[in-house]
């Protein structure tokens, strides 16, 4: 019992005096898995609006696909992009292995799914006829897509967070395919898992804690959003 | 009689299938400048769809639709002439945004600047009486108040056509009321051409100059309201606009302009060039019937017939009243009406109508 009080006081101390090693892998985390999502939100709220507003042979199998990876484990993940970055593999020229872009990659995997998955819902959510409402208002196709994007603002804003959450928190993926390099690839979550095999209970809570208050965050503000009406 | 101007829009056998099913299918439809053309007929008679079609929001699956003499082929020019109309749906299908933000938004689109937004925008809200909501947003309106930023919103455009697709049918009695009043006023004002859809009668008779009965998506009768009401061309018209009594007969004879009709063993007097012999379908409308105690021997009625009551059915401010005449024959009466004739099931009657009230159907 002492062992765990021990561990969140030093944990309290090391975040009140804002310790450089847990600030710096805080940051590191808050970079990966912000460019990562970035690249899933461009990548998944296309292929959401794809799906949402075309209709063609196939998007139901297509449909189910990213369902299916909305709910990809991040091990299996790691081990594809291990297998793509390896020296001998089919972008292993590219020397990405053991490097926060693996990482980067990594997450976007898993997290495209997810918003993509959740952008098809989102749009789809709208009613059938504002799309026609819109055209007959004057709208060209690109003016449409735009507005009925901004309408889905904050369901889409919601399936990013999703993403987010779902990237900063996995530990699986990161640690296989980034090796947790101190100063490189050292991230909030394979920190976690290493320190805590070494017995050092109090950086390993620290770091749990600003990885729960970011995790607290998101889904805070996921709640605020779904509580919203909507406009008639 | 309002005056048109040339013709605005021609459809020529527009044809929209859904699948095996023909939603539409129509051999010729013409608007003129400054017409108001009332679609009437019941759910899924193909009203949705000619709007969609003549709002370029559905290419049909065969035909063409002509703008100003110019056909619209290709779909640069469906989407020129897209600018040109605009569809008011059902639903108010507003975006969350504020009310100012949404009357100005096809506006915008356009590319208008600034100052002739604002003026739009200040113009139409007055005219639909939402100038007090511009800042509120979208989402907290009621919805009488959504609908009309809707309209604003479309008139905003100030387009050459306004389609509207039952824009009143999920709003309750009065607000449906003054907004039909409203917008009745601002197509006068605008001298706007309008095509309204309805399943409702009486919003039909308010706004339109003239009417297009649809069913099983084709036009089965099209002329000026008058023409439609009182000369439906065959039953299914009479019923939908509100003939509820609709009698089959033989002429017995003609004279000057009136013809006596055998129904059952009773005998109707109408108006009209009928040839002896013939057999007739006549319409009476209810509003035109009159019931008594007594036989009817004051006023001009050609027609008075003794009856019984056989169901009596409220329909809001009055009673819907059917009588067994011999034939079937329906009239409305007020409340106070029916209470000094003690109206009740089984009660005998004189119903009395007259005989320019027997409108002839043509078949």
């Amino acid at each position: 019992m002492d062992l765990i009080l021990e561990g969140i006081k030093e944990a309290l101390r090391l975040l009140l005096t804002l310790d450089r090693e847990v600030l710096g892998i805080t940051a590191l985390s808050l970079a990966l898995s912000g460019f990562a999502t970035l690249l899933s939100m461009l990548i998944g709220v296309s292929i959401g609006v794809v799906l949402a507003l075309n209709t063609f042979p196939g998007k139901r199998v297509l449909i189910s696909l990213v369902n299916t990876g909305m709910g990809l484990p991040p091990v299996v993940v790691g081990l594809f992009v291990s297998i793509l970055l390896w020296r001998n593999g089919p972008l292993g020229s590219l020397h990405l292995l053991y490097t926060p872009m693996a990482i980067v990659i990594a997450q976007a995997v898993i997290a495209t799914p997810i918003i993509a998955g959740l952008s098809l819902a989102a749009l789809q959510q709208l009613p059938h006829d504002l799309r026609l409402q819109i055209l007959t208002l004057g709208a060209t196709r690109s003016q449409m897509v735009w507005l009925l994007i901004k309408e889905a603002r904050l369901p889409l804003l919601a399936a990013i967070m999703a993403g987010f959450g779902g990237v900063i928190s996995e530990v699986g993926a990161s640690i296989m395919v980034g090796g947790n390099i101190k100063g490189s690839t050292r991230v909030l979550t394979t920190a976690t898992v290493m320190e805590t095999s070494k017995g050092n209970f109090d950086i390993a809570i620290a770091l749990s804690v600003v990885l729960l208050a970011l995790a607290f965050g998101v889904n805070a503000a996921l709640t605020h959003i779904q509580q919203r009406r909507r406009p008639r | 009689m309002k005056i048109l101007g040339p013709r605005l829009l021609e459809a020529r056998d527009l044809e929209v299938r859904r699948g095996e099913i023909l939603a539409l299918e129509l051999p010729e439809l013409d608007l003129h400048s400054g017409e108001i053309l009332g679609l009437i007929g019941p759910n899924g008679a193909g009203k949705s769809t000619l709007l969609l079609c003549l709002a370029g929001l559905l290419n049909p699956s065969r035909g063409k639709l002509g703008f100003e003499g110019r056909s619209l082929g290709t779909e640069r020019e469906r989407a020129a002439y897209r600018r040109r109309v605009t569809l008011v749906f059902q639903e108010p299908l507003l975006l969350d945004t504020t009310v100012a933000e949404n009357i100005g938004i096809g506006l915008r689109l356009r590319g208008v600047d600034s100052a002739e937004r604002k003026r739009r925008i200040a113009e139409n809200a007055q005219r639909f009486g939402v100038e007090n909501l511009l800042a509120r947003p979208a989402r907290e309106l009621s919805g009488g108040e959504a609908q009309r930023t809707s309209l604003a919103r479309a008139c905003a455009l100030e387009p050459q056509i306004l389609l509207l697709d039952e824009p009143f049918s999920s709003l309750d009695p009065p607000t449906r009321e003054t907004l039909l009043q409203d917008l009745g006023r601002v197509l006068r004002d605008t001298r706007c051409t309008a095509v309204f859809a309805t399943h409702d009668l009486m919003e039909a008779l308010h706004l339109a100059d003239t009417l297009a009965v649809l069913r099983g998506g084709r036009v089965v009768q099209r002329g000026p309201v008058g023409e439609v009401v009182n000369h439906p061309v065959d039953e299914f018209v009479a019923t939908f606009v509100g003939m509820e009594t609709l009698l089959v007969g033989r002429v017995e004879n003609c004279l000057q302009g009136t013809f006596t009709l055998a129904v059952g063993h009773r005998e109707i007097v109408g108006t009209g060039a009928v040839e002896p012999g013939q057999e007739l379908t006549v319409g009476v409308r209810p509003e035109n019937v009159t019931l008594s105690l007594h036989p009817d021997t004051e006023t001009s009625a050609r027609n008075s017939f003794s009856g019984r009551v056989t169901r009596i059915t409220s329909r809001g401010p009055f009673f819907k009243v059917e009588l067994d005449c011999g034939f079937f024959l329906s009239a409305y009466v007020t409340a106070r009406s029916r209470e000094e004739l003690a109206l009740d099931e089984g009660r005998e009657v004189f119903a009395s109508f007259k005989a320019t009230a027997v409108h002839l159907i043509r078949k």
